[in-house]
This record gives structure tokens, sequence and C-alpha cells, in this order.
């Protein structure tokens, strides 16, 4: 049976005790590793307060406290979750994090921030005040220069809200489950080599550390 | 936290096994804290702060407060002179308008699929739904029967006077020119601006109830100075790296600042197809930053640049100790 297939398939890929480790190498105690999960925490907060203002719909924020509230908490969450996620992307890029075939969890990572650009942004065009309005006028310019801007209207509320509300958080939150399999799977990077290795005493190559994020 | 069994080797096979010291771990308890800092740091930030809400831009409250820029806009769209007249796709197909990237012009091939006619849409369209106006119902039909040189006549030569109109109670009193029926027509189009009425016409301008697109009212917007002042005062011009900005003091779209940063420098800045340059730039930037494992010089810059030593010390100090 193909489900069969499957399941031992994940299973073999992600046995529990790579999924849920009890035990991390000791060069991640690091402050910089806690910039993953913080971004994680944040698109909860974010996505959670989104779920509040999408549940009241769109004109609850402009006429209630409490709806102002709960959209005061969504945008700070969103700047929180990019200053987590532009910290952790520096600190992915200087420690080689692709390294020893994890080119797809970078490639995820990458793919994640600029995805959520577009959901934020989408955002930023939902909100129905000034703000939106201008990014609006300014934004149909850049995309209608390069031909999609009848495909994706920015001028247009009903699609923009949708794209915010229900496609783009669909994606950024599958993006982020791979990504965090993929690093589930091949753990995370080691570090480089104290020293490089002498060009007289050549590693086997089994042993030779790889630059190449080709898995 | 307590170390296993282990020595850290000098130079590691990176897609191994790690053979060094490990130490305990709680991933639930890690996302758990996280969880409960970020989710408090919003709220505290909501108290100090809020979130902004500046109340968007109508027609009619453009009308009201700048009723000369309403009506030169207006009058714009009538002669078919406006920055949305002359856009080129996908709004209209204006000759030479259209962005180009090199010899390729995108925005032209993708052509007109948003069809805006600004005279028919923004002037005759929301005036014929003005009910019971013998006077107005004749200046119209007399716009549309006279020859389109003449139209541009009547409309130029009211465009030309606006400066120097005065309002008593809304209504525009220029001094006597050869405007034909464009006076009658765009006095009755600034009273139907200021009561309220050609917002809901050109949102609803199709006869449905239900409407969520604000594409013909927020280009007619656009097109008015009114609106960029307004956005000028609350530094949002292009000019001002206004995409990333928010009104009032707020952190807006900071994350666009590369984006931003081509327009306030040249050959982008004065270029009449910086939009789809930097469009395309930053859709090869992108592209790059997605494949910098994959990309040879760029992939082994970290090893160079030394920044893992920091990240990494105690691993550092202790093997080489």
């Amino acid at each position: 049976m193909w489900t069969t297939w499957v399941r031992e398939r994940a299973v073999g890929a992600l046995p529990p005790e790579k999924l849920l480790p009890d035990r991390q190498p000791a060069y991640v105690s690091s402050w910089i590793y806690v910039f993953g999960v913080a971004t994680i925490a944040a698109l909860v907060v974010v996505v959670a307060s989104g779920m509040i203002l999408g549940l009241k719909g769109p004109e609850w924020w402009h006429v209630t406290s409490i709806g102002r509230f709960f959209n005061g908490i969504h945008l700070w969450a969103v700047e929180l979750f990019f200053f987590a996620m532009v910290v952790h992307l520096w600190g992915k890029f200087f420690m080689g994090a692709w390294r020893g075939g994890r080119g797809r969890t970078w490639v995820t990572g990458a793919v994640t921030f600029l995805v959520a650009i577009g959901a934020a942004f989408t955002g930023y065009l939902s909100q129905q005040n000034f703000d939106s309005q201008w990014i609006a006028s300014e934004g149909k310019d850049g995309l209608n220069s390069v031909g999609i801007g009848s495909f994706f209207n920015v001028v247009d509320f009903g699609q923009m809200y949708t794209f915010h509300v229900i496609l783009l958080p669909l994606a950024v939150v599958a993006l982020v489950a791979w990504h965090v399999l993929l690093v589930r799977r091949h753990g995370v990077v080691p570090p480089y080599p104290a020293k490089a290795p002498k060009s007289a005493a050549p590693s086997p190559p089994q042993a030779a550390p790889s630059e190449s994020g080709a898995p | 936290m307590s170390s296993a069994a282990g020595t850290a080797p000098a130079t590691p096979d990176d897609a191994a096994p790690w053979p060094g010291p490990f130490v305990r771990y709680d991933l639930i308890k890690e996302l758990v804290v996280a969880l409960v800092v970020m989710a408090a740091l919003a709220v505290v930030l909501t108290i100090l702060f809020s979130s902004p809400d500046d109340s968007p831009t109508t027609i009619q409250s453009w009308a009201k407060a700048d009723p000369g820029d309403f009506l030169t806009t207006a009058t714009t769209e009538l002669n078919r002179t406006s920055e949305i007249a002359t856009y080129g796709p996908p709004y209209n197909s204006t000759s030479g308008s259209a962005q180009k990237i090199g010899p390729i012009s995108l925005q032209e091939a993708a052509g007109v699929k948003i069809p805006i006619d600004t005279a028919q849409n923004y002037v005759i369209e929301p005036l014929r739904e003005i009910p019971a106006d013998a006077g107005l119902k004749a200046a119209l039909a007399t716009y549309q029967a006279a020859p389109s040189k003449l139209q541009e006549a009547w409309a130029g030569a009211y465009e030309e006077a606006l400066p120097k109109a005065r309002f008593l109670g809304g209504v525009p009193i220029l001094p006597a020119g050869r405007y034909g029926p464009v006076a009658p027509m765009m006095a009755a189009l600034l009273g139907l601006a200021q009561s309220g009425g050609l917002d809901g016409a050109l949102v609803a301008g199709n006869h449905r109830f239900y409407e969520t697109n604000y594409t013909k009212p927020l280009l007619f917007l656009s097109g008015g100075e009114y609106f960029e002042e307004r956005a000028e005062g609350q530094h949002l011009l292009g000019t001002q790296w206004g995409m990333m900005n928010e009104t009032g003091s707020y952190p807006g779209q900071v994350w666009l600042w590369l984006y931003t940063f081509w327009y306030q420098v040249e050959p982008f800045k004065e270029s009449p197809n910086a939009d789809a340059l930097i469009f395309v730039l930053m859709g090869i930037l992108s592209l790059a930053f997605v494949c910098i494992p994959f990309i040879p010089g760029v992939r082994t810059l970290p090893r160079h640049l030394r920044v893992y030593r920091g990240i990494w010390r105690d691993h550092y100090r202790e093997i080489e100790s």
C-alpha cells in the first residue's frame, strides 16, 4: 500500500528522536539560535491576532477600542516577526548554514522571508485607512510596469484582503513547517573547522567539509 | 544543562552526525518561553504605542477641502490628459507611455486588462446619475454632440481659468470665458462630490450592491495634488522613502528598505522606466538571495568573514584551549 510507504518514509526521515530531540550539540548554546524560535513564536502571535481580527471583520478595529487593541498586537507582532527573522537570517548566513547538504533549509527560509513580505504588504493594503490608500496608489506602478498589475491588483481591496487573510498566511505557515522539518531532519550546521585543513594532507572526500548546499 | 562525553573535532564533516559533546535540550519549553515573551512584548508595545489609523481620504473630503484641485483633476479626466488617462496598460492603450526594460515592455505586452475611460467613468457617467436637472442634461447632450476638438477647447479653457476661480457656497465662479457646457457640468460634478455622491457612484458604478474593488475611486484620488500633499505631510512620498514608512512616527515596512533605496539613487531616480527596472533588479537580487548556497564565491563568503568565530566563541575557546 502506498500509505504504508508514505508512513515508513516519514518515520525513516524524521524518527521521534530527530523530530523532538532531548539533546543538541553543545555549540548550539549561543543567543543567535534563539531568533529562529522567536520568529516562530512571533508568527503564532501574528496568526492568532489576525484570526481574531478576521473573525470580527475588517471594519471592527476602526470602530472599537478592543479591535484597535488587537490590531496593535497584530502590527507589533509583525514588526517583532520580521526583526527576529532578519536576525535569524543574518545569523544563518554568517554560519554558512547551508553546508553539509542543508541547501534546501536555507532556500525554504529565504522563500519564507520573501512570501512574508508579500503577506505583510497585503496587510498594509487591507488596513482601509490613508496609509493603505497611499501604498496602493504607489504600489500599483511597480506591478503595472512589469505587466502583473491586473492579475495582482493592489487597488482592489477584496483581492488583497483574500491574499492577506488566507492565501499568503497559508503559504507562510506551510513554508515555516517545511523549513522546521528540514532543520530537524538535517540538524543544525556544525561550526567551521577551527583551522583550515593543510593542503599537504588532504582529507578523504567523505570527511571534507562541504560548502555547497546541494544534498 | 549537562555535557555528554565527547570532544569537538577540528575538521568535522558538515553532513555527518555531530561527534562532539551534547547538551540537554527541551524544544517545547523553548517554544513556550519564546511564545510568552513575544506575546508579552506585543502587548506591551500595543499598550505603549497602539497602532496608527489615519482616516482615508474620500472624494467628498477632497472636494470640500480643495475644490479647485478637485475641479482641475476632474477637468483633465474629462479632457483625457490626466495621469491615469495617459497611463497606458492596464488602464488604456496610450502609445509610448508603458515602461520598458531595454527594448522589452512587459507592461505593453500585458495589454489593457482594466479599461478605464476617464471622461466617461469619472465625469459623464456619474453626471448622468443626477436626476431631475434639465440644465445638466442639456449641457451633457451639447458636450457629447460636439466635435472632439471643440470639447477639448472648452475643457482646456475651463482648466486654464480654474486658478482664478472663487467658490461661493461650494459653487465655482470663474471669469467669463468660452467654457461651453463644461462649466455647468463641472459645477454639478463638484456638487455631487461634495455631497458624497461621487464616492458611491465610482465604487458602485456598475449598479451592484456589494463592492470591494476601489480601483476607480483610488485612481481618481491619486490624480489630485491634495492626495499627494497629504502623503508628503506624512513622509510617504517615493522621494521620502515612502513605501517603507507608515503614517505618524510608527515603523512601517522597514524590510522594504532595499526596494525603496533604489528610488533614491541614479540611474533609477530620474528614469522614466524606474518602476520596471527596480522591480526586475529586486527580482534578480531576491533570486540570488534564495540561491546563495549554490553561488560559488558567495557561499564561501561567511568562512572568510569569520563572524562565525563570535557566534560559536565558546566552541572555539574550548577546542583551542
